[in-house]
């Protein structure tokens, strides 16, 4: 049984028909051909899924799509206008990648953080970055990434 | 991963939704999904219809009035974390709910769906229970409240019958002289309560120990009540000596879980520490 459901992705309108077990994260890499949003441990543990819904970071392995329905969707792909978003220029300016796999659900979940708290201190980003796992950097520089991030964006 | 097929009920009233349930016998009911959904996934559970009852309004919401605050069952984790008037009038939830999982956990969790679910290792329930909260239901036959002392029945089982949603919780506010902490210990991997204290301590206007309660998630097959913990405080001075020898003589946990992770006798010791702990904070902030 097919349900049609309407979302907002990146700032354009989709609709779809899907299954009611079409996860998010399938639905965003298969249906509507954004693959910066990674699956990593498929059991909602990584972050690497880590999209924002309705503004908030959320594991996109672990929200059916028709629990979308209506709702608005940022990927890593809908964040840079032009220009990298500022997190998005910190992870490249502090080497805040390795491998890359858990960097976009790592820059979302950043984001997000920044939304809420402009100005984290080291130990309130490594608590707000808990759901999100790195198994290259050690997070020595993600943490520098997200300090240079709210300093840019604290203008 | 994904889970086996169901047909999917997105109703918009909690009458629609137990209409729904009681027609399908093995349907579930879909909150926050950040339990089911992964065991879906495992196909641990395979239910032929998920009723998503997550924008149903009546189960929003945070509110306060006659020395009761009432909570709906959709509303989750973070809103509970951070809203005042839950910091105000039941600290502990707030201070519970803001240790589950990670931020985006806390974002998808509701307080239904956490209580329901009943997971021995999980973070509100022990709260649930010291604070004393009733949890209202509603099912084909009309509507009950039942007490957090009933409703948890054993591992992952509560009183809730299969037609029956979980709408609202309601908590007596907290009153003068009342403090209250929750001291979890996480495993270290998935985050989960391996004991987490939940302690509650009213004091006397001279500082004397009005009553005092101590609950416990993660020690056993259900969160546990340990009822002879808090008799024994209540007239004390509160000081750590009373509050020591009166877990270490009187704290007890029946049939204490043991397994892959930490023996039985482990989580006992655990839980005295931890729950010396908790009742000493609580101490400090009455
Ligand atoms: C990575 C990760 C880490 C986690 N860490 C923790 C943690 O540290 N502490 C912790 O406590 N939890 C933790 N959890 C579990 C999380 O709190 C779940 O959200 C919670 O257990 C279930 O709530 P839900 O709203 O997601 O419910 P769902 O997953 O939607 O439902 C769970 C069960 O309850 C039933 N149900 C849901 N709502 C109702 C209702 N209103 N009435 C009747 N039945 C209902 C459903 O049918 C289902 O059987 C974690 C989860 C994940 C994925
Ligand atoms: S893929 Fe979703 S949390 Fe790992
Ligand atoms: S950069 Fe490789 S997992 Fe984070």
């Amino acid at each position: 049984m097919g349900i049609s459901i309407e979302l907002e992705v990146n700032g354009a309108s989709v609709s779809d028909e899907v299954e009611p077990r079409l996860l998010l994260a399938h639905f965003l890499r298969e249906n509507a051909g954004l693959t910066g949003t990674k699956i990593g441990c498929d059991t909602s543990q990584c972050g690497s899924c880590t999209i924002l819904l309705d503004g908030k970071a959320v594991k996109s392995c672990t929200v059916l799509a028709v629990q979308a329905d209506g709702s608005a969707v940022t990927t890593i792909e809908g964040l840079a206008n032009g220009d990298y978003h500022p997190v998005q220029q910190a992870f490249w300016d502090n080497h805040g990648l390795q491998c890359g796999f858990c960097t976009p659900g790592m820059i979302i979940s950043c984001v997000d953080l920044l939304s809420t708290n402009p100005q984290p201190s080291e130990d309130e980003i490594r608590h707000g970055l808990e759901g999100n796992l790195c198994r290259c950097t050690g997070y020595h520089n993600i943490v520098r990434a997200v300090q240079d991030a709210a300093e840019t964006m604290n203008g | 991963m994904y889970p086996s097929k169901f047909d999917y009920h997105r109703p918009s009233s909690v009458q629609e939704a137990v209409q729904i349930l009681s027609a399908n016998p093995d349907a579930k009911v879909l909150a926050g999904g950040h339990s089911l959904i992964p065991v879906m996934k495992l196909r641990l559970a395979t239910p032929s219809a998920l009723v998503d009852i997550g924008r149903i309004d009546a189960l929003q919401g945070i509110s306060r009035s006659n020395g009761s605050l009432r909570i709906g069952a959709c509303v989750t984790y973070d809103e509970i974390a951070n809203s005042s008037t839950v910091q105000e009038a039941a600290p502990l939830l707030a201070e519970a709910a803001g240790q589950i999982g990670d931020r985006q956990v806390r974002y998808r969790g509701t307080i239904g769906g956490n209580l329901s679910h009943a997971d021995p290792a999980s973070d509100l329930p022990a709260a649930a229970l010291a604070l004393g909260a009733t949890l209202h239901v509603t099912g084909t036959g009309g509507s009950r409240s039942i007490s957090a002392t009933s409703f948890f029945v054993d591992l992952m089982m509560t009183a809730l019958q299969a037609d029956e949603i979980l709408t609202e919780v309601e908590i007596p506010a907290a009153g003068a002289g009342t403090g209250s902490a929750y001291a979890k210990w996480e495993h270290p991997a998935s985050g989960y309560a391996l004991c987490g204290a939940a302690a509650v301590v009213t004091r006397n206007a001279d500082g004397s120990c009005a009553s005092a309660r101590l609950c416990f998630n993660g020690v056993s097959s259900t969160a546990v009540d340990a009822s002879a913990v808090g008799a024994s405080l209540a007239g004390s001075d509160l000081s750590d000596g009373a509050i020591e020898s009166a877990v270490n003589d009187n704290l007890s946990i029946p049939d204490a879980t043991g397994d892959m992770f930490a023996s039985a006798g482990y989580r006992q010791e655990l839980a005295k520490v931890m729950g010396a702990s908790a009742l000493r904070t609580a101490r400090d902030r009455a």
